[in-house]
């Protein structure tokens, strides 16, 4: 089920160790991988996040979510998906495009994933009753949408949506996948590969772009390390000039002021996003 | 080191006896342990979901409301409103009502409103129905209904953790079938029966499940899913009364969930809510596919 951020991309898995922590952010098991081949190495990384431990399932994750219907996997995961879009975009898009892969090119009008998607964008929590009319909402906001049937490649879950927020200035494109029981990962943002785990619930993130070889994670963990938020884990993707920096954090929350401080305080960012208002939803 | 740790019904029975508490209790401290939250704030956080399966339940019952593909809607307000006749009737007002409940929870669910994944949207009718419906007629039932909602999901807990809550792993016996053993044991414990019983309900309730097909009608949660809710209540009522009779199931229920992922293992894919199976390759299930636009395979 939930698993922190394992670590690195689909191809970024070399022989890498992949650590999957607990809450407490001790290490509990140790993988080796030792195949090049892609495909593998996912199975196994798959395989480490069946070994979560009962600690980490929450009564609440039997008892919930509250949610609004038909399916976990094609409303409630892709209106998760959506709001991971909105996390990062940080703003009102003006434009949103949705290329819909797989199963939910097929069955999205029937279980209601356009509309969820849609909502996520607007940031509609997966319970918000005002789902159903994401399109008249979207057109009061004057956010235009569209859904895109295509193929992204066989690689990808067949829940998988590439969502592709714009406005005036700024574009951003996302590849999220709804994997089951409103869980959902996140595996590409704009041209980084990554691999986020969503429920979003236990680990609360940030997401950082900068320069590549710019040394900004130390500065920002030292910052962290002083308002007192702990670190559990960090993943790095580099794609051309620039690298995306994730960054668990512990249990303690951060603010949306606090996050700004540190982003106003370190030269050398793009942007640095906190996923942690996503924690409840 | 967590007191409160479990990971099965054996692990469990023994918390009890130690610390003398029913299974909610455990499941209670378990998830304020876990979650470095206070007894207070957990019992909190249910009464929410329990509010929010309320509301589904009451708006399910009154409302005539079809699903987007016609196929179900306004089934829950006919079996409500037979409660009024309960003489005609070969079930008794508990067992109308659960089947009411679970009805119009699935039937929100299926109209797009606010439901409660209990524990995933496909089985989400049975737990409210049951639980519901017992604490109507029970002295002091909104307490209780907080402790049969803790012990049920600390079965659903324990089927997670050593099998799946997933149709698309395990068919219809990880939704329907878990929510069944879920609910009986909540009754069990509401009740009064002892750790024992409630796990006894919860096999006994899980047995009639292993290795049902998630056969859906055009993969959508509405034909034949809602209605395997209603059923799945009279099951669930059904092993909590053996059980305060003094029956026992044979197998426990660690065996039974051992069971469970071993049937998920060898169904065919074709029965795990692919809709290309059982009940969704009939003339009808046929039939809501092309309307559907779907690819018949």
């Amino acid at each position: 089920m939930d698993n922190p951020l394992l670590n690195a991309s689909r191809d970024y898995i070399k022989a890498t160790e992949v650590c999957a922590t607990t809450c407490h952010g001790q290490i509990r098991k140790r993988f080796i991988i030792k195949s090049m081949d892609k495909k593998s190495s996912f199975a196994k990384l798959e395989k480490t996040s069946n070994l979560q431990t009962m600690s980490e399932t929450s009564i609440f994750d039997i008892a919930g979510p509250i949610m609004v219907g038909p399916s976990s996997s094609h409303t409630a995961g892709a209106c998760k998906i959506g709001q991971f879009a909105r996390a990062l975009f940080h703003g009102t898009p003006k434009k949103a495009t949705f290329y819909l892969h797989g199963s939910f090119g097929e069955v999205y009008k029937g279980h209601a994933t356009d509309l969820a998607l849609l909502a996520g964008i607007m940031k509609f929590k997966t319970s918000d009753s005002r789902l159903k009319e994401a399109f008249e909402i979207a057109k009061k906001k004057k956010i235009q949408y569209e859904f895109i049937k295509k193929d992204l490649g066989k690689d990808y879950h067949p829940n998988t949506v590439r969502i592709v927020l714009e406005n005036r200035d700024r574009k951003m494109s996302m590849i999220g996948s709804s994997v089951g029981g409103g869980m959902i990962e996140i595996l590409k943002i704009d041209n980084f590969p990554v691999h986020l785990h969503g429920r979003a619930g236990k680990y609360l993130s940030l997401i950082i772009c900068h320069k590549k070889n710019a040394d900004v994670l130390p500065k920002i963990k030292e910052q962290l390390k002083k308002i007192n938020i702990e670190v559990v884990n960090t993943q790095q993707v580099s794609y051309k000039d620039k690298t995306l920096s994730v960054i668990a954090l512990g249990h303690t929350r951060i603010t949306l002021a606090q996050v700004q401080d540190i982003e106003k305080n370190t030269e050398g960012i793009d942007f640095m996003r906190s996923l942690s208002k996503l924690e409840k939803q | 080191m967590m007191e409160y740790k479990f990971t099965n019904s054996e692990e469990i029975l023994r918390l009890c006896k130690k610390h003398n508490l029913p299974i909610s209790e455990v499941a209670k401290r378990f998830e304020a342990e876990r979650a470095h939250k206070s007894i207070a704030s957990v019992r909190n956080q249910m009464k929410k979901v329990r509010d929010a399966m309320y509301d589904a339940v009451r708006k399910g019952v009154k409302t005539e409301e079809k699903s987007k593909m016609g196929m179900v809607g306004g089934d829950a307000k006919k079996i409500y409103a037979a409660l009024k006749n309960v003489k005609n009737m070969m079930g008794n007002k508990v067992t109308l009502r659960a089947m009411a409940y679970a009805t119009a929870v699935g039937e929100q669910n299926a109209c797009m409103n606010r439901i409660v994944a209990f524990p995933t949207a496909g089985g989400a009718g049975v737990v409210p129905g049951v639980l519901f419906s017992a604490s109507e007629s029970f002295k002091a039932g909104k307490r209780k209904l907080l402790r049969g909602m803790f012990c049920a999901s600390t079965i659903g807990l324990i089927i997670a953790e050593n099998a799946t809550l997933s149709a698309a792993k395990g068919g219809c016996q990880a939704e329907v079938g878990a929510a069944a053993g879920m609910a009986a044991a909540g009754l069990t414990e509401m009740r009064g029966g002892t750790p024992e019983q409630c796990f006894h309900a919860a096999a006994i309730a899980l047995k009639s499940y292993i290795g049902l097909a998630c056969d859906p009608l055009g993969g959508l949660v509405e034909v034949p899913c809602i209605k395997r809710n209603a059923i799945g209540c009279m099951n669930a009522i059904g092993a909590s009364d053996m059980v305060m009779a003094g029956v026992k199931s044979f197998i426990p229920l660690d065996e039974v969930i051992e069971a469970m992922r071993d049937a998920a293992e060898l169904m065919s894919p074709k029965l795990r809510e692919t809709a290309l199976g059982g009940l969704a390759m009939t003339k009808t299930g046929i039939m809501i596919k092309k309307k559907l636009g779907l690819k018949i395979k």
